[in-house]
């Protein structure tokens, strides 16, 4: 590995929102870094702090009630991100940092032609005369997929599906030829045959224009298909990182675990989908310990005690998990109760406190065989069985 | 760091700066807050007492000294009216006995919710399985501006009740014009008197009567029958749709105003005249309203299971679909009274509306009008009380539109 | 785009040829001798008599119906007894004058509602927000004629009394002298002479244009593709100009075809407290002297303006919206 700087570098970074139930914590203690090219997804369910993650990296989170906290840090290329004023900012924003949302519905404004809405950055950004701008923009229509560009740049946005404003919104972003692009859920509201066009764009853009990507989505099969490596954030908070290949093969964290599990498979005889029983807590009030503890089937004492760091799993492999410097414990489990395959998850804070007043049943599993020790957890048929509710 | 495992944690990150506050049980549901506390004795006590006074000893200070002022001034009416209070058994009207009626009933409720907020106090913070209304109530009991319109509504209509007892003077009677004719203000007659010799400030109390009541009807009137008929139209759809549409939109399409001048011009002004004039000309933009709402709601699921169920379609529209319009219809009829008052009162200007000698603020600027510049005091203070009656009712009327809308709640 | 205006203006004849019919309807339906429409009282019984057969009085009430529709179509107003001349000259007259004080208001108000909203909006939660929108519920709520005296009593009668430099005139059109001033003096005495009619009128609406927009622009600042300008790295002027207030005024424009007959109608007191000669006083003076034909036709042309009003918001709607246009 060369020893370049990082393309991106966050460390700590911390976004609390001030509500009227009190301060919420939505990003608290992020840290992690990009090379140039690479690609990287961030997975997460809702309210796990994914979205304002990217939010607060361009620094588009609405000051009140949002703010980041001091001690924050977010390099790109060397500079200080959250030191910058707002002019050099601006500058950042859309011409070395880029970034596009989830509703294409929506996020293009309804009034103006879609090549005008193009053809704006580059004008702003790279100085480019209306004409100049407006053949780039045709340009960049076509690179994108869109059938007959000529025409369609003088579309209206409510003209066109939701698959062709997506790969508008990709245009605009490309189109300043930015080092990173944001995309958070970017193929979450448009068909799945669509979806897959669209992640096969941004494969091929990222090959040609060696831009690197952060690709935020709940959806485990998109992070598979496209990502290089991979965050799984909980509660605000970094729960796992590896690369893409070993967060399949081999998950640490218990919460990446479940996420895995609760994928249905075709072939599977299956009765009941598999799920974490809990919820997301809210917020404004993180549990205390680690944070996953009142949905995780490996809690002990500890993880209510104390709030675990992000223990080395491996070479470019962490989880925020006792169980890291606990490995037997992850065995005990298994056998005694099957972990996340016990037919009621007694978790510390059901056996210790009044019981869970949160929603969501676990489903009522049959007790499994005993279980040979740990195998690759995916391709393995009798892990599989034990998914049989 | 807490707990008998700390040895460990070895190199664990060290905890987030800020400590965390809450229970390890809370697993995402809101902590139920418990109920606030009862007020202690002695506070309910001094309450029973006197109102306002056990606020202030627990230090509520704002609605502490607003119960006393309220109690106060009920209780200086009842003082110094005591004259004519003592005389309505004997020869007391209608009116006087329910002024009278008014008076007690409102000494009763600000004692008695001085003493219920001690001992039973209002939860503040949202619990789960709070009504739509009781989520709304509480937005709307943040809004100053909004309580504010809602106390000065709350005083008006006070005043129009107990007009008979706290009115310096008769409002008709003539009186000698040459001496007690177009007085300045003073301290006999607070605002003045008009070209008659009549008190300009018992005017403007009655004529909060004629203005709040006619106000009032006219606008119950527009939002019974514009719910009706656009739940009706919005319901049931095609034909009827399009011939109560088309009806709407030609009754719309009159100048309201030019209509009521003409209706009332040719029939002659009468009060329940312009009360009728006034209702049947303004529930069309209430009817659309509450088309629109009805049609997204059409689709919705629980009406089709109470199709599903066979309800018949008028049980529906009564039962189902009109408690859920409520909302906006609540909203529109505040802002319509308001909206109503001024119209009122223009067409009072013009002759068209309260006939004289019966004071309406509308009249009574008209009559100010003959003498602008020599006693400018009759036309600008029912002018004044028009502007401070409106302007509350659209504090009250905006801010109640900010409670129920639950797309403005983040 | 021209289908759709067609429609609509295909639509806005029988919502005319409705409220034609409902005037004549309700005039029929007032109470008193019939004749009493068409006659002042004063008039000698065979005068009257000539009346009643000249405007075919004595023939059933759905042939004076089309008669009476007829004329109207054809432009044929009747005549004003109250003025004695042909209803059409009166309101000839008149137009101009309401035409003058409500163009003037309706630009005003929306140069001002505008800008007030959007500086509102984009300063929300300031104390200019905060004061703006007091000042704006305040004007809100007040009623126009009221407001009209109390600036005549200050601007006008009281000035003159103190004193003041500047001393607006009550009432009119133009000065007594009028004839005798030279040019400049003329356009002087107007523009003064339109001052009060037109603050009038203006505060009270501005006071709504601008709590709308502000209402609006606050919508469009919270939608995605604000955030997506944001995002483009473009400046707050640029977002705020060119994408945000674009959106918003939309409906705000709009609302500029639907104030139309509110300007005419609500000129009414303003008319009738000013003194001006327009249409709104000419039918308040002709109500108040039974003088039906002017009111007939002083109506009907006020609800023209209404639907009219409405194409023309149609119109811009279609115009300003591009998905409207290209549907």
């Amino acid at each position: 590995m060369a020893n370049t700087a990082p393309l991106l570098e966050v460390t700590d970074l911390r976004t609390y929102f001030d509500t009227e139930a009190g301060t919420a914590r939505a990003v608290d203690g992020v840290s992690f870094a990009i090379e140039e090219g690479e690609v990287l997804g961030i997975v997460g369910e809702s309210g796990s702090g994914k979205s304002v993650t990217s939010l607060s990296l361009m620094r588009l989170v609405p000051e009140p009630p949002g703010r980041i906290q001091p001690g924050s840090s977010v390099r790109f290329r060397g500079t200080e991100l959250l030191e910058l004023d707002e002019e050099r900012m601006r500058r950042v924003r859309g011409n070395e940092i880029a970034m596009i949302f989830q509703e294409p519905m929506t996020s293009l404004n309804p009034v103006y032609p879609v090549g005008e809405q193009i053809a704006e950055a580059l004008r702003y950004h790279k100085g480019l005369g209306k004409r100049a701008a407006w053949a780039r923009a045709v340009e960049l229509l076509g690179l994108v997929g869109i059938p007959d560009p000529e025409q369609r740049a003088r579309a209206y946005p409510h003209q066109l599906s939701g698959g062709m404003r997506q790969r508008v919104m990709i245009a605009i972003a490309i189109s300043c030829e930015p080092k990173l692009l944001i995309a958070d859920e970017p193929t979450t509201a448009l068909d799945v045959t669509i979806q897959a066009q669209i992640l096969d764009l941004l494969a091929e853009l990222r090959e040609r224009l060696g831009m690197a990507m952060i690709l935020i989505t709940h959806d485990l099969g998109v992070v598979a298909e496209v990502c290089d490596r991979v965050l799984v954030m909980y509660a605000g908070q970094v729960m796992e990182e590896a690369d893409v290949d070993t967060l399949f093969r081999d998950p640490r964290h218990p919460y990446t675990e479940g996420l895995l599990r609760a994928i249905p498979r075709l072939g599977q005889p299956v009765e009941r989908l598999a799920v974490i029983p809990g919820g997301v807590p809210s917020a404004t009030a993180w549990p205390v310990g680690c944070r996953f503890h009142p949905r995780c089937p490996y809690g002990w004492e500890l993880c209510v005690d104390a709030h675990p760091g992000l223990f080395e799993a491996g070479v470019g492999h962490a989880s925020r998990c006792w169980l890291e410097k606990h490995p037997e414990r992850r065995e005990a489990v298994r056998r005694e109760t099957g972990g996340y395959a016990a037919k009621v998850p007694r978790t510390p804070a059901e056996e210790h406190h009044r019981p869970a007043a949160a929603t969501g049943e676990a489903p009522e599993p049959e007790r499994s065989p005993p279980e040979a020790p740990p195998r690759p957890f995916l391709a393995d048929p009798d892990t599989e069985r034990e998914v049989e509710r | 760091m807490t707990g008998p495992h700390r040895h460990l944690v070895g190199d664990a990150e060290s905890l987030p700066p800020e400590p965390i506050p809450v229970p390890a049980e809370a697993e995402g549901a809101y902590a139920l807050e418990p109920p606030p506390e009862p007020a202690p004795v002695r506070a309910r006590l001094l309450s029973a007492i006197l109102p306002g006074a056990g606020h202030v000893a627990i230090g509520a200070w704002g609605r502490g000294m607003l119960l006393l002022l309220a109690w106060g001034a009920l209780l200086a009416i009842v003082v110094l009216g005591w004259d004519r209070i003592r005389r309505v058994p004997a020869e007391g009207t209608a009116e006087d006995y329910i002024a009278v009626a008014t008076l007690v009933f409102a000494l009763a409720a600000v004692w008695g919710y001085a003493l219920r907020e001690l001992v039973r106090p209002a939860r503040r913070a949202p619990t789960p399985g709070d009504s739509q209304w009781r989520i709304a109530a509480r937005l709307l009991a943040r809004n100053r501006l909004a309580l504010f319109g809602l106390g000065v509504i709350v005083v008006l209509y006070l005043v129009a009740l107990l007009a008979p007892l706290i009115a310096p003077y008769d409002p008709i009677v003539q009186r000698d014009i040459v001496r007690t004719g177009y007085l300045p203000p003073s301290a006999q007659h607070w605002l003045g008197t008009d070209q008659f010799g009549r008190d300009v400030l018992s005017r403007i109390i009655y004529g909060a009567r004629i203005s709040l009541s006619i106000a009032f009807v006219a606008v119950a009137i527009s939002i019974t029958l514009g719910t009706l008929l656009g739940a009706v139209a919005g319901y049931l759809g095609g034909r009827t749709d399009a011939a109560i549409m088309r009806f709407t939109d030609m009754v719309l399409a009159f100048p309201r105003l030019v209509l009521l001048i003409m209706i009332i011009a040719l029939f002659s002004p009468s009060i329940p005249l312009i009360v009728a004039v006034l209702g049947l000309t303004q529930w069309p933009g209430t009817a659309r309203i509450v088309r629109g709402e009805v049609l997204s709601l059409r689709e919705r699921e629980f009406i089709q299971a109470a199709r599903a169920l066979g309800m018949s379609r008028t049980r529906i529209i009564l039962r189902h679909l009109v408690p859920n319009v409520l909302a906006p219809v609540i909203v529109a009829a505040t802002l319509g009274i308001g909206n109503t008052i001024v119209l009122e009162a223009g067409l009072s200007f013009l002759g068209l509306g309260v006939p004289p000698p019966r004071p309406s603020w509308g009249n009574m600027v008209a009559d100010g009008r003959q003498n602008l510049i020599g006693a400018w005091w009759v036309a600008t203070f029912p002018g004044l009380a028009i502007v401070g009656t409106v302007l509350a009712f659209n504090l009250l009327g905006d801010g109640l539109r900010d409670a129920l809308d639950p797309r403005l709640r983040t | 785009m021209t289908a759709y205006l067609v429609r609509r203006v295909l639509g806005a004849v029988p919502l005319l040829l409705g409220v034609a019919t409902l005037i004549f309807v309700i005039l029929n339906l007032a109470p008193g001798d019939p004749t009493a429409y068409y006659t002042s009282p004063g008039v000698p019984p065979d005068v009257l008599e000539q009346l009643r057969r000249n405007f075919g009085l004595d023939q059933p009430l759905h042939i004076r119906y089309v008669k009476w529709l007829l004329a109207f179509l054809t432009g044929d107003f009747g005549y004003s007894f109250g003025q004695g001349r042909p209803v059409g000259e009166v309101l000839l007259e008149a137009l101009p004058n309401t035409l003058l004080l409500a163009g003037v208001a309706l630009v005003l108000v929306f140069l001002i509602g505008v800008v007030i909203g959007v500086v509102q909006a984009v300063h929300q939660h300031s104390w200019l927000d905060g004061s703006l929108s007091v000042a704006s519920l305040f004007f809100y709520s007040m009623p126009s004629f009221w407001l009209g005296l109390m600036l005549m009593l200050v601007f006008s009668l009281k000035a003159y009394e103190w004193g003041w430099p500047i001393a607006l005139p009550p009432t009119g059109v133009t000065s007594v002298d009028y004839e005798f001033m030279s040019f400049w003096e003329r356009v002087g005495d107007r523009l003064a002479h339109l001052v009060l009619p037109v603050a009038t009128l203006t505060l009270v609406l501005a006071a709504g244009v601008a709590r709308y927009t502000r209402g609006q622009m606050l919508e469009v600042v919270r939608q995605d593709y604000i955030r997506t300008a944001r995002a483009k790295g473009l400046p707050e002027r640029t977002v705020i100009v060119k994408h945000a207030l674009r959106n918003s005024l939309i409906p705000v424009i709009t609302l500029l075809g639907l104030y139309l007959p509110f300007l005419f109608s609500g000129a009414v007191f303003v008319e009738v407290i000013f003194a001006w000669p327009g249409m709104g006083r000419v039918i308040v003076d002709a109500i108040f002297m039974r003088d039906y034909p002017v009111v007939m036709a002083t109506t009907f042309f006020f609800a023209a303006m209404v639907v009219f009003g409405n194409l023309v918001a149609d119109l811009l709607y279609a115009v300003v919206d591009p998905r409207i246009r290209y549907d």
